[in-house]
Formats: C-alpha cells, sequence, structure tokens
C-alpha cells in the first residue's frame, strides 16, 4: 500500500544506529522506561480528554498530540537546568513531559479554578514558567519570536541554555517565523526551531501549502543557520539529532531549524469536521499500524530485553489510572467565580502596588 | 530648573534607567549607531554598548516579539517603533503575546515592556505613517498606555514605563520633540495613571492627551484673552489607566467639557471620555459634552490641509463658543 508521504529522503531506513549516540549510550533501563510512561501519560490523557470534548464538558478547541508523542518526550527529556520551551496549541504532550500535573491540566480543559490557569487559557494555553515552560500560544507561529525572545535573554544573563521552540509544519509559512530566524542567525541567538511536521495544517496538505516540498527545515539555509531532518518515531534519533542543536546552541550560540517528521491521528482540533476528508481512513490505519511511535518504542524495549508484555501493561494501566484521577479531579472542582474575571491582568493591580491602585484599569459599567 | 527638549527629556530618562537596572536595554531601528532616527538614543549606544543598546533589522514583528520573550523572563526591554503606525505590522505580538500572555497563564507570567516612538498627524507624510494607535491599545485590558504632551512629563512617565511590571505602550510625538520645558535633573518618577491640570479655569474644561493638550493651552489662552472665557485645560497624561477623578472634578467645576483629541472620531480615547462624563457627571453637565478629534478621513499629505485635519484651536474655540 502506498501512503503519499511528502516526497522527503525518507530516513526511516538509516543506516544510522542513533541508539549508540552519545546522548543515548549511556540510558539506563528506567529512564527508557520512563520515555514509554511519558508518551502513555500523553496518550491516555488525550483519549481522557476526548471522551469529556465529547460529553460536551470542554468548549472550545482541543488539538490532540495523540501520534507524535515520540516528538515532546525525545526532545524535552534532554532539557537541563537553563533550557526553555514554548510550542503552540497543540501543547498537552509537552506540558506533562516538562513535569505538568495530569490534574492541573485536566482541570484547565474544563475550565476550572484549579486548572493551570485558572481556568482562564484553556486547551492551547498552559503555562509552567517554574519548570522553564512558556506555553502554549494559540495565533500560529505568534510563539516563535517569544522563543527567541526567551534564548536572547538567556544569552543575555550569560546563562548556558536554549530555547526548544516548536511549531507546526503551517507556521513555516508565515512571516514571524522568517522574521525570527533571520533574528536568530543575525544575532547568534540560542534557540532551537523544531517544527513538528505532521503532514497537514489544519486540512491543508504539504504538498499544497509548501513551494518546496521535499523538505521545510531546509528554508534554514536561507538565513545561513544550521538545519536536520529527523525520523520523528524513531525516539533515539530525536534524541540525538535534538542534542547536537542543543549542543550547538550551548556551545556557539548557534540557532538550529529541526523537522521532525511525525504524524496526527486525530484533526486538526477534534472540531475538524473535515478530518477524514482531506485524508484518506487508510493513510491514517496505515500510519497506526507501522509508525506507531509508542507501539515502535515498545518493540524496540522488549528487542533490548528491557520490557515485557506485563512490564508495558503494568505502565500504561498507571498511566490509564493517573488520566482516569485527573478527570475526576476535574470534574470536583469548582469552576473560576465571575469576580476572578478581572484577576491576572495587570501584575501591578494583582500584587496590590501602588502604581496598581492608581488610575482606573477596568471599565465596566 | 534646567530647559531642555522632549527628546533631551526622554533620553536622559532611557540613560538614566540604563544606568540604574542592568536588565533594561533598547533595541529598535536605528537607535544605537545611527543615533535614532529622531535622535531620542542619542548618544547612549557609544555610552553603554552594544549589549545595552541594539539595532535591529526592519523586522517589527520578530524584534517586537523578541522582546517580549525577554521580558517573560524578567528583562526590561524597551522597544523602538521608528513610528508607532509600524506597530501595525507587530500587532499580534502586542495584542496577543504582550497584552495576553499574563491572562492566558492564569497570572504566572508578567511581561515589563515598554513599547515606544511617536504616534501622531501632522508631518505630512500620509496616512501609513500617520496613525495613533492609543485608543485600539488602550481598548486592550492587559496593555498600559501613556502620552506625555511636555519634556517634565515625558521624562518622569517614561522613568514609571520602565519600572512598571506590566507592558506600557508609550505614545510620543514627532511634533513635540523639539519642544523646550522644565525639567529638574536627576531622578523623579510620575505615576501612571494621574492626570494633571495644565492650566486652572472656571467656565469649560478642555480634556486631551498628548500634543492636543498644547493645542488646548493656546485655545485656551486666546478663549481668555478674546472671550473673556476661563477655560481649564485636563492632560490625561495616562490613558489606561485612567484618572477619572481629576476629570470629574473638573467637570462638576465648569459644568462643560470639550474634548480634545488627535484620534479619529470613531471609537476614539474622547468616545470613552465622554460616556464616563456623562455616566458619573450627567447632572452636573450644563451642556452636552463636545469633541474635536481629526477629521475622520485617512490622514491627508496635503500641508496646508492636513494641519487643518488635525484639531486645531480654531476649531476648539468654535465648540466651547457653542455650548458657552
Amino acid at each position: 500500500m502506498s501512503v503519499a508521504r511528502a516526497e522527503k529522503p525518507k530516513t526511516e531506513s538509516s543506516p544510522v544506529d542513533y541508539a549508540k549516540a552519545p546522548i543515548n549510550a549511556d540510558l539506563k533501563p528506567e529512564q527508557k522506561l520512563g520515555f514509554l510512561a511519558d508518551m502513555l501519560r500523553i496518550r491516555r490523557f488525550e483519549q481522557a480528554s476526548l471522551k469529556l470534548y465529547q460529553q460536551g464538558k470542554m468548549g472550545g478547541f482541543l488539538h490532540l498530540y495523540i501520534g507524535q508523542e515520540s516528538v515532546a518526550v525525545g526532545t524535552l527529556a534532554l532539557m537541563g537546568q537553563n533550557d526553555h520551551a514554548i510550542t503552540a496549541y497543540r501543547d498537552h504532550g509537552h506540558a506533562l513531559v516538562v513535569g505538568m500535573s495530569m490534574n492541573e491540566c485536566m482541570a484547565e480543559l474544563l475550565g476550572k479554578a484549579t486548572g493551570c490557569s485558572k481556568g482562564k487559557g484553556g486547551s492551547m494555553h498552559f503555562f509552567a514558567p517554574d519548570k522553564n515552560f512558556w506555553g502554549g500560544h494559540g495565533i500560529v507561529a505568534g510563539q516563535t519570536p517569544l522563543g527567541l525572545g526567551i534564548a536572547f535573554a538567556l544569552k543575555y544573563k550569560r546563562l548556558k541554555g536554549c530555547c526548544l521552540t516548536y511549531l507546526g509544519d503551517g507556521a513555516v509559512n508565515q512571516g514571524v517565523f522568517h522574521e525570527s530566524l533571520n533574528l536568530a542567525a543575525l544575532w547568534d541567538i540560542p534557540v532551537v526551531y523544531i517544527i513538528e511536521n505532521n503532514q497537514y495544517s489544519m486540512g491543508t496538505s504539504l504538498a499544497r501549502s509548501s513551494a518546496v516540498k521535499a523538505c521545510l527545515a531546509e528554508r534554514a539555509t536561507g538565513y545561513d543557520m544550521d538545519w536536520d531532518i529527523v525520523n520523528g518515531e524513531n525516539l533515539y534519533e530525536v534524541r540525538a539529532k535534538t542534542w547536537d542543536a542543543m549542543q550547538r546552541a550551548h556551545e556557539k550560540n548557534r540557532p538550529t531549524v529541526l523537522e521532525i517528521d511525525t504524524y496526527r491521528y486525530y484533526g486538526h482540533s477534534v472540531a475538524d469536521a473535515n478530518a477524514k476528508k482531506y485524508r484518506k481512513p487508510e493513510e491514517i490505519e496505515f500510519y497506526k499500524q507501522n509508525h506507531d511511535p509508542i507501539t515502535l518504542w515498545e518493540n524496540r524495549l522488549k528487542e533490548e530485553g528491557i520490557a515485557d508484555d506485563a512490564i508495558i501493561k503494568k505502565i500504561d494501566d498507571e498511566a490509564k489510572k493517573e488520566a482516569a484521577a485527573s478527570v475526576q479531579f476535574a470534574e470536583d472542582s469548582p469552576f473560576p467565580e465571575l469576580q476572578d474575571i478581572f484577576d491576572d491582568i495587570y501584575y501591578e493591580v494583582d500584587m496590590g502596588t501602588k502604581a496598581g491602585k492608581t488610575g482606573r484599569h477596568f471599565f465596566n459599567d | 530648573m534646567p530647559v531642555i527638549t522632549y527628546r533631551q527629556a526622554l533620553n536622559e530618562a532611557l540613560a538614566e534607567e540604563l544606568e540604574r537596572d542592568e536588565s533594561v536595554f533598547l533595541m529598535g531601528e536605528e537607535v544605537a549607531e545611527y543615533n535614532g532616527a529622531y535622535k531620542i538614543t542619542e548618544g547612549l549606544w557609544k555610552r553603554f554598548g552594544d549589549k545595552r543598546v541594539i539595532d535591529t533589522p526592519i523586522s517589527e514583528a520578530g524584534f517586537i516579539g523578541l522582546g517580549v520573550g525577554a521580558a517573560m523572563m524578567g528583562l526590561r526591554p524597551v522597544m523602538e517603533l521608528m513610528f508607532w503606525s509600524f506597530a501595525y505590522v507587530a500587532y499580534d505580538q502586542i495584542i496577543n503575546n504582550a497584552g495576553c500572555v499574563r491572562y492566558m497563564s492564569g497570572g504566572l507570567i508578567n511581561c515589563p515592556l515598554v513599547i515606544r516612538g511617536p504616534a501622531n498627524g501632522g508631518t505630512n507624510v500620509g496616512a501609513t505613517h500617520s496613525h495613533t494607535p492609543e485608543n485600539f491599545l488602550a481598548n486592550t485590558p492587559g496593555l498600559k498606555v501613556v502620552s506625555p504632551a511636555t519634556p517634565y512629563d515625558a521624562k518622569g512617565l517614561m522613568k514609571a514605563a520602565i519600572r512598571d511590571n506590566d507592558p506600557v505602550c508609550f505614545m510620543e510625538n514627532t511634533l513635540l520633540y523639539g519642544d523646550q520645558g522644565e525639567v529638574p535633573e536627576g531622578d523623579y518618577v510620575i505615576p501612571i495613571g494621574v492626570a494633571d491640570v495644565k492650566r486652572e479655569g472656571t467656565d469649560v474644561s478642555l480634556i486631551a492627551h498628548g500634543r492636543a493638550v498644547l493645542t488646548a493651552l493656546a485655545a485656551a489662552h486666546r478663549l481668555s484673552e478674546e472671550f473673556n472665557i476661563s477655560a481649564e485645560v485636563v492632560d490625561l497624561r495616562s490613558i489606561r489607566p485612567l484618572d477619572e477623578q481629576t476629570i470629574l472634578d473638573s467637570v462638576r467645576k465648569t459644568h462643560r467639557a470639550v474634548l480634545v483629541d488627535e484620534n479619529k472620531p470613531f471609537c476614539g480615547v474622547s468616545s470613552q471620555i465622554a460616556t464616563m462624563i456623562q455616566e458619573q457627571a450627567f447632572d452636573d453637565l450644563d451642556a452636552p459634552v463636545q469633541r474635536v478629534c481629526s477629521l475622520d478621513a485617512p490622514a491627508i499629505y496635503s500641508p496646508p490641509i492636513e494641519v487643518q485635519q488635525l484639531p486645531t484651536a480654531d476649531r476648539v474655540i468654535q465648540k466651547v463658543l457653542a455650548i458657552s
């Protein structure tokens, strides 16, 4: 069966064994099982959230990450103390990997006061600056200069770190992304742009959205910047190539564009009415059968003798249990009060400073 | 007290804040080696170096977004827009990111950012370079908007803006850069959200911000000389937060209000002031609130006509006479 993937050099049969890359060679079995747990946690969390959405308990949009789990896990697990991350609206996976709890995330989806943004942000706007995670941004490519600014601040403060700045394949055609690339390369800013190429910008395939179809990361050459393409279903490869880019940022303050091939099983959002029209169900099924990053990692762990079906089931059961508990937590949590709508707008007002008490800030009837 | 220009007052404020706080940096087109398109940053690159005063490519969305990200990390960027008209290509960054990130994060993040530059018509540069977006920006909860009319206010408000922990849009005016006024040496801060009565009067309140304050003052002078009408001039200085009390106190004293506003009339800043006065001081009014705004068309190029498109003292006087 032939499935039209963008006419890109296939990296799936790459002769390089990325398991032997320095960043992977010393991984302990429990770390490898941890990656599996993280991927399963994302999937089970999102499956639980989908049920809530279908029950009408959630407003707005729900952009599911299912199918792409290896990208968030492979990249974000590399973050050190001074590494930061920022992404777009398909942000649940990133949030869970950086250490946000399922409870606060599920509660946010239901618009509850116990949510990570107190019910003010919703699905697209999860933040945890204490975990170096800066969102969760709703406007396509709008976060790309923010990642640049975060990395700029690291360099300004003379901290050895970088900002992993995620975007989708649809975002590469936005002007501000190109402005960001130019500034990053011009000023030696330690930012790593990670294009999660799931092949569809909403319902528009890559072939219908990009003039150059074979490769998106190659656009970096226009800005004198290093780039690479990554087979996203191979966790070892994701880690190895991302680490190379992070090293380039840490050691030389040089930016990189990585394009990580991946695939989403659900529509652009759950409200995507044409989710099964712009691509054939057979295509989705093909990816589930042959390219599922979790199945592939499970198989790898079995081959390495690290896991068997019983161990995998135990990890999966824990993820399901955690997800179910988060649903319960979210359902049991209260909604914000109407007057809470006026908190978290101005820092000075929230803190009750003199500036916050000077002049009228809000203009209600 | 030393007499310096509005331009020098801003320059002093920037220099003193750069000196005071290592986290402050300036960024924008031509701010460093060129010394500023309008020379607001003159000498600062030479004095503070490449790290603190940074020239950008012409790339407003990119560098304003960078400033937002850097501010989220605790730096205090002061970003120059050569014209506020150019904010329109960076609008997503200003409104969605600077303006909304605190709310979206449930208060986990704040954005101590200043975006500054001239926002005015009257310089014969056509519609695209003559916008006055203070009303648009003040329409976004999360942003603050200030608009100083004098050198003294420019310096004090700039210091307040840089020290503020929320994003502040600082609206200057190229026609004011050369104006002179008394400015004390050294540190002082004018709180954001405090209006100033620039001229006391008893018969009518002229309420304005930015250069329109000077138009109102010129009108008040002539009203006194030629018509024996005592006009009070209230300078908003800050649009959001807004000092409603000073406005209401003035209107309750004079019982008449004429709002002078270089915004276009539809949903301009003066629209908000007018609705606030009728809501809160209706019984104190002896006449309908009147407005003098820019004539409601894109800014015309033709030099002698553009002068008339902006509020003039003559138009202010006509409105005052109509309700006196």
